[in-house]
């Protein structure tokens, strides 16, 4: 069967193409079958068959000849946010319509060394700013999972949504991702899968589009915590091309993958318990901890008091960040030059382009990261914000220092929700959506949100675990407990 | 803090995005909507606070100030929407 093939883990494909059990053009062929059958998701939005059976056919070559490396061979999407050599990275927008980069971003050359094989380009909310995917200027992405009988198109998440929607429909073996408040674990949640983001630092962000450049992080996303820590070690390492990216050596991060967390101190915080938090994530939450108590772990309360401000500071810093970096959309160098009428000079160039070029969502960003920057409100906002995040940061500090090795979350306040059910509500509504993970991007901190149960109407959701910099290994040591503890097998029922 | 329509207009400008002025109260209100949002962080005491700099405490490397790449005029030039003779080309800047 071939659609079985597109199911495996990166492990059990790792194996089978060791034993020579199945080949790297196999894989391939089966998923690119299967990308074809799914256009109704709307993942895949740029596909690259042929480079992919190029890839596909030397990555079994290297196989023939011995290769280790544990990505060879593994067919995979990539967020559109990625700039790929030759290949349209328009990261959603319209504005870079046209776009082929001349360059390839340093986290997929790393894959791509590794023997990795890109399918092609996944769907994301324009310039990654959003949680739904329906800022793309692609259209919707569409998440795999519906309620019970229900047809009603639910969000895969965002702003990966592409990513979220391909892996858990098992169009390919895994994804990138990024993840700037939420991006990665928020989708990862809505769609059953297993994702990922890094310390701050630990993969480069050359060559990735960029939003918000101090919380911005490229991670896996993963049909398990065992592929994401295979595909976290092929992404991450020092890059002279990223000053940020950290010169620390990247460990084996399967080789911490024992199972064993006896004695390991999991804190549950206080202030994620949030007012009218439905029943069913609070029992989700509860047998979390309840599973990593049975495997060993012991259960602390402890207090992050700074949470609630967390989504305030980021919608200061992340449009401010946002308002500079997209400054370079002007028309001039790359993608969108509006027609210009009679007389027209270069401000009408840059104000029409960058108006015809940017969704709504995106230039209701850059504007607020204008105003937030501008003179007289420079302190007032953006430098409090700054300040409170060093306090949001101190208080995991100082949950770490008191022994906590690990924290435990809901991943997202609800299951996925309808496209277009938040159509009318104001944009806060939406920033909502990203309330318990968008502290760990605010201070630097390695999280991955792993499918654990079902809501009411079969609906995945997902809990997060919050790890300390640097120690992604023990953070996926937990990690994996739980995935074994909770058992989530479960799979959409196919549609598309 | 309330923002009206002519500071909409303003940060329009400053941002460099042409908004049509029917669409300009729409845009005020969500201003308002987020930064009323934002209002909350009026409550955290943040004195003797420091700005956060850098997320990870790392010391930014530094190398030889010299050329280690570069040549690329072609590539460079490649995705612009209009260029000519080597250079982008844009609408006349300079009365």
């Amino acid at each position: 069967m071939m659609s079985e093939l597109t199911k495996l883990t990166i492990a059990e494909a790792r194996d089978r193409l060791r034993a020579g059990d199945v080949t790297a053009t196999e894989l391939t062929e089966a998923c690119l079958a299967e990308i074809e059958k799914a256009d109704a998701l709307g993942a895949f939005v740029h596909k690259t068959p042929e480079l992919a059976l190029q890839q596909a056919a030397a990555a079994d070559a290297r196989i023939q000849g011995g290769a280790e490396n544990p990505m060879c061979g593994i067919p995979l999407g990539i967020k559109d946010l990625f700039c790929t050599q030759g290949v349209p990275s328009q990261a959603a927008s319209n504005i870079l319509e046209g776009f082929k980069p001349e360059y390839e971003s340093t986290v997929t050359t790393q894959l791509w060394q590794a023997g990795a094989i890109m399918l092609g380009k996944l769907n994301m909310d324009e310039f990654a700013m959003g949680s739904s995917n329906e800022t793309s200027c692609y259209g919707n992405a569409v998440n795999p999972w519906r309620r019970g009988n229900e047809e009603t198109a639910l969000t895969p998440g965002g702003s990966s949504g592409g990513s979220a929607s391909a892996v858990a429909a098992d169009l390919c073996l895994a994804a990138t991702g990024t993840d700037t408040g939420g991006s990665i674990r928020q989708p990862a949640a809505f769609t059953g899968i297993t994702g990922l983001k890094p310390t701050y630092g630990r993969c480069s962000r050359w060559g990735i589009v960029a939003f918000a450049s101090s919380l911005d992080q490229a991670g896996p996303m993963t049909k398990s915590v065992r592929d994401a820590a295979i595909m976290l070690r092929a992404m991450a390492g020092h890059d002279p091309k990223d000053s940020t990216s950290a010169d620390i050596p990247v460990p084996d991060f399967e080789a911490a993958i024992t199972g064993d967390i006896r004695g390991k101190t999991i804190g549950i915080p206080k202030e994620y318990r949030m007012e009218g938090m439905p029943a069913e994530i609070e029992k989700l939450w509860a047998d979390g901890a309840d599973m990593l108590r049975d495997a060993g772990a012991k259960i602390v309360d402890i207090s992050l008091p700074h949470t609630k401000y967390a989504l305030p500071t980021y919608y200061v810093i992340a449009p401010a960040e946002a308002s500079s970096n997209l400054a370079r959309y002007d028309g001039v160098r790359f993608g969108h030059r509006a027609k210009l009428a009679q007389g027209d000079g270069i401000t009408e160039m840059y104000e029409k382009t960058r108006a015809e070029g940017f969704g709504a969502e995106v230039q209701r960003r850059v504007m607020v990261g204008t105003y937030v920057l501008s003179a007289g409100f420079y302190d007032a906002y953006y430098n409090r914000a700054r300040k409170v995040r060093a306090l949001i940061k101190r208080d995991f500090d100082e949950a770490f220092a008191g022994g906590v090795d690990a924290i435990l979350t809901p991943a997202t306040p609800s299951a996925a929700f309808g496209l277009g059910e938040m159509a009318d509500a104001d944009p806060v509504q939406m920033y909502l959506n990203d309330v318990f993970t968008v502290t760990v991007n605010l201070a630097g901190l390695p999280g991955i949100s792993v499918p654990t149960g079902v809501d009411s109407s079969g609906l995945p959701l997902g809990l997060q675990l919050i790890g300390q910099p640097w120690e992604e290994g023990a953070l996926l040591n937990v990690a994996q407990t739980l995935e074994d503890a909770a058992g989530f097998v479960a799979k959409p029922a196919r549609w598309w | 803090m309330s923002i009206d329509t002519e500071t909409a207009r303003r940060v329009a400008k400053l941002a460099r995005i042409k908004v049509e002025e029917d669409a300009l109260p729409a845009l005020a209100g969500e201003f308002n909507a987020i930064l009323g949002f934002i209002e909350q962080l009026n409550e955290v005491d943040v004195d003797g606070v420091e700005p956060m700099t850098s997320v990870t405490p790392m010391r930014l490397k530094r190398r030889v100030d010299e050329v280690t790449d570069g040549g690329y005029q072609e590539k460079v030039l490649a995705n612009a929407p209009d260029a000519r003779e080597g250079f982008f080309a844009v609408p006349k800047v300079v009365e």
